[in-house]
């Protein structure tokens, strides 16, 4: 174990390490050789400099594939000066000087927000440290500061001075944090802005890389949860001891979820679990069916208590008198997320305190609730963040966590709870289902005059956040109203409960949102007889930015042009995450659906910190967004979800990934999010495209040949 | 009765009953976590290792079946990420999550294996059993050319 000191009381104040002092240096989930000889210092909360001179960045956000790992400590080290590919990096405890400004200061790892709320603070952070080591050398060699730079990991001075970081390191530590530094101008940038490569991928190709499910502790046994196969149910009995009675089972558990087997391998726990032969009360939701929730979604509508979220003129009133109105109504399935890895966790229940490492997106939230659980100090309980294998949300909840810890306690022993696919697919926290309906009055010019809008859905924030009901709710309305120019305007939803557990999926709301919108303003110009790219045009004279990505789609795209032989183009525009893009989709129809071959992508996010980092997101986004659109589907009968693992639950595989186009707009706006809004847009461009093909609006996701034949 | 099979070129004797799937005898008892667990029923391909060369899911295939035969893991195509499709990999940054990316890289070293100049058709039948959920396609496509090119020019 490395040996470490903390030389700054602060720090381990705010970051409440389980293991006190020895956190800094044992809490770096790093593969390889060991981290660090000597002391490790930590000038502030977010650089720790051993005496080697080894430097560590420390990514308070959870690495789940979209870059973090890289794009934090980037901002970092710009302004610390050190070589990115030569520092170390190490996930953050729990801790407040970790919070997520964009998010109430929660230590949250989502909405696309990583870059943007980092993007000054941790260059603020780096350029703190690299003035604190400054002064420590300009003390040690009694000159002034000014005259002294730092560069590559050096402070550098007259005559021929050099002291390495790692020398200045504990001097530098015991003197005050700066408040005011100067940042560097943007034009003197030599990592933000550059493509950079990833720092995690050495360790992601020769099986390395630390993830949730690689957990090993001394003396650890491993679970496995059966849980109500729906969602709420309560256990009636089960057969502890034929489980009891099987190889390697050391204990069965039951705890408020369902009934643990625990047992010498993950194997045993599995097989015992087979014949637990649990009896289940399924509770409230016991007659829960999709075409029953999408109707009870629809009837809210009119039925239910809408809450405004923007309104210009007297919209209904236009469309009352309009001599045309234009009627379109959307609906959007429910969601599994689906990462990668099963949700698992490891906790070590240890009587006072309790240790958790594993993925999660919300280590704070983990350890309040698991210390308000176990009535332990928060203190003690230890977070301890792996690479995720994937998030797109569900990683935000953390039930699985909870579980792991009650598991842990009841057999007093180190626990690896690991989920199995179908568990993950049926007990998940599902992206919620939506009912839009829209109207627009038309002019004689066949632009729209008025529009009324109005979704039906369920709220995620009230569970997830306790948000009243009656309260608007943001993660329910982005990208509600679109950058089109209408005189009137009312835009208002209803919150729906259908009975079912929703959660944060990649692109949360925009999705929904987003598919509505441009597919009505689709319908709009194919009413008018106008070119969809041209009659978007029309009318977004006071919005540069959304039509200069438009522009450049289309331009990029082709549009305009034959397509080539069979396939058809469908755009699509949406501003989310302070990103704005547009995508042009380019589909065949192959048995009654949709092919995607080509699919275009433009986006203006403004200062980006990896723009390869920022490519890989829109390509990964893209294919999400389009195993959604084309087949993703959950669906309830007598309350239990009908797909299982990838056969009834069909994602996008290699051989069916479109090629993607990408150009990213250069710009100095303030930086954007890109981990999802190309997730949301890929639905509509497809949805045009399928109209644009088979004089069919396609309105209801996902475009399977089913559906579609309904349209 | 301990059962003999060599992983990554080693002989090794492990105790796992003869039904236990391959996958948790590699990651839990000889303790190579590269390989991952996704699906468990053949259909995500995240638990590709090679038999004998040839590329299996390691978590629908019993212990027994694999004895006295040879595995390799990703774990053996290089330590020090030497291989040329570590290479590729590395040089095209495909990781994302990373967490599928083990299997990924054996199916694509069976494929070499096989064929060094794999056409786009020929990629994506030895590549469409392995699910990227962040999607990395387009670079495993780009990287697995790469990883050929590299391979052929030093037959030559």
């Amino acid at each position: 174990m490395v040996k470490t000191q903390v030389s700054r009381r602060g720090f381990l104040q705010s970051s409440a390490g389980f293991t006190g002092g020895l956190m800094v240096g044992v809490a770096l989930p790093l593969a390889g050789p060991a981290q660090a000889a000597g002391l490790v210092h930590t000038p502030n909360a977010w650089v720790h400099i051993a005496d080697d001179n080894t430097i560590t960045l420390i990514s308070a956000r959870a690495e789940m594939g979209q870059g973090v790992y890289t794009s934090m400590p980037m901002l970092i080290a710009e302004e610390l000066n050190v070589d990115i590919q030569k520092v170390k990096v190490a996930f953050a405890p729990p801790g407040k000087v970790y919070g997520n400004a964009l998010i109430f200061g929660l230590q949250l790892t989502g909405g696309s927000t990583s870059v943007r709320e980092g993007y000054e603070k941790l260059r603020v952070a780096g350029a703190q440290v690299r003035e604190m080591l400054v002064a420590a050398a300009a003390a040690q060699w009694k000159v002034d500061a000014a005259t002294l730079k730092a560069e590559n990991g050096k402070v550098l001075g007259a005559g021929g001075k050099v002291a390495t970081y790692g020398q200045l390191a504990e001097a530098a530590s015991k003197l005050p944090v700066p408040e005011k530094v100067a940042l560097k101008d943007p034009s003197q940038f030599r990592i933000v802005g550059k493509r950079t490569t990833r720092l995690d991928t050495p360790s992601k190709v020769n099986g390395t890389a630390k993830f949730g499910m690689d957990t090993k502790l001394p003396g650890m046994l491993y679970a496995s949860l059966e849980m109500s196969p729906v969602q709420g149910g309560t256990v009636k009995s089960f057969d502890a001891g034929k489980a009891k009675g099987m190889p390697g089972v050391v204990d069965v558990v039951q705890i408020p979820d369902g009934v643990a087997v625990v047992a010498d391998t993950y194997w045993h726990a599995v097989k015992a679990r087979e014949v637990l032969s649990v009896q289940w009360d399924e509770g409230a939701n016991a007659n829960l069916n999709t075409a029953a929730m999408f109707e009870a979604t629809r009837a809210a509508l009119a039925s239910g208590k809408p809450i405004g979220v923007k309104k210009v003129g007297d919209a209904d009133a236009a469309l009352a008198s309009a001599a045309k109105v234009i009627r379109g109504e959307y609906m959007t399935q429910m969601l599994s997320h689906s990462p990668m890895e099963p949700m698992n966790f490891t906790a070590h229940f240890q009587g006072d305190r309790i240790r958790l490492i594993g993925p999660t997106q919300w280590p704070d939230a983990v350890q309040g609730a698991v210390a308000k659980m176990l009535s332990l100090k928060p203190e003690n309980v230890a977070v301890e963040n792996t690479f995720l294998g994937g998030g797109f949300g569900r990683r935000i909840d953390f039930d699985y966590i909870l579980q792991a810890a009650q598991i842990s306690k009841a057999v007093n022993k180190p626990v690896k709870l690991i989920w199995t696919r179908e568990d993950d697919m049926q007990h998940d926290f599902y992206r919620p289902m939506a009912v839009h309906q829209l109207a627009a009055a038309i002019g004689a010019d066949g632009k729209p005059t008025a529009l009324t809008w109005r979704l039906a859905s369920q709220s995620v924030t009230g569970r997830v956040f306790g948000l009243p009901p009656e309260a608007p709710d943001g993660l329910m309305t982005e990208a509600a109203v679109p950058p089109y120019e209408v005189a009137a305007a009312r835009h208002d939803f209803v919150k729906q409960d259908v009975g079912v557990r929703v959660g944060y999926w990649r692109a949360v709301s925009h999705n929904m949102n987003a598919f509505a919108n441009e597919t009505f303003i689709d319908e709009l110009a194919a009413a008018a007889g106008r070119d969809p790219v041209a009659y978007r045009l029309s009318l977004l004279e006071t919005q540069p930015r959304f039509a200069n990505v438009l522009k450049l789609a289309a331009e990029k795209a082709g549009w305009g042009t034959p397509a080539p032989a069979g396939r058809s183009r469908g755009v699509a525009l949406m501003e989310g995450y302070d990103t704005y893009m547009a995508q042009v989709a380019e589909v065949s129809m192959k048995d009654g659906a949709p092919v995607v071959h080509r699919v275009t992508v433009v986006a203006d996010l403004g200062r980006m910190v990896n723009p390869d980092t920022v490519e890989a997101q829109i390509q990964s986004s893209v294919i999400f967004g389009l195993s959604a659109a084309l087949w993703g589907e959950i669906t309830l009968d007598k309350g239990r979800v009908q797909q299982f693992n990838f056969d009834s639950y069909r994602v996008m595989r290699n051989h069916e990934a479109p090629q993607i186009d990408i150009t990213l707009v250069p710009s100095t706006e303030k930086p954007g999010g890109i981990g999802e809004p190309a997730t949301a847009l890929v639905a509509p461009a497809v949805g045009n495209a399928v109209f644009a093909a088979t004089g069919k609006r396609a309105r209801r996701t996902p475009f399977t040949a089913e559906h579609l034949a309904k349209a | 009765m301990p059962i003999s099979l060599r992983i990554n070129g080693k002989a090794v004797q492990v105790n796992s009953e003869p039904d236990t799937p391959l996958l948790w005898v590699i990651r839990d008892e000889v303790g190579l976590t590269g390989t991952k667990f996704g699906c468990g029923a053949k259909l995500c391909g995240a638990c590709t290792v090679l038999l004998d060369g040839e590329p299996i899911r390691s978590c629908s295939t019993p212990l027994s079946r694999v004895a006295g035969r040879s595995v390799a893991t990703v774990e053996g195509l290089s330590a020090n990420n030497s291989h040329p499709l570590q290479k590729a990999w590395i040089q095209h940054d495909v990781p994302q999550c990373g967490y599928c990316q083990s299997g990924q890289l054996m199916s694509a070293a069976a494929l070499l294996n096989a064929n060094k100049n794999p056409s786009d058709a020929e990629i994506d039948e030895a590549m469409k059993g392995n699910i990227c959920r962040c999607g990395t396609y387009v670079r495993v496509r780009a990287a697995i050319k790469t990883a050929a090119a590299e391979v052929r020019g030093g037959k030559a």
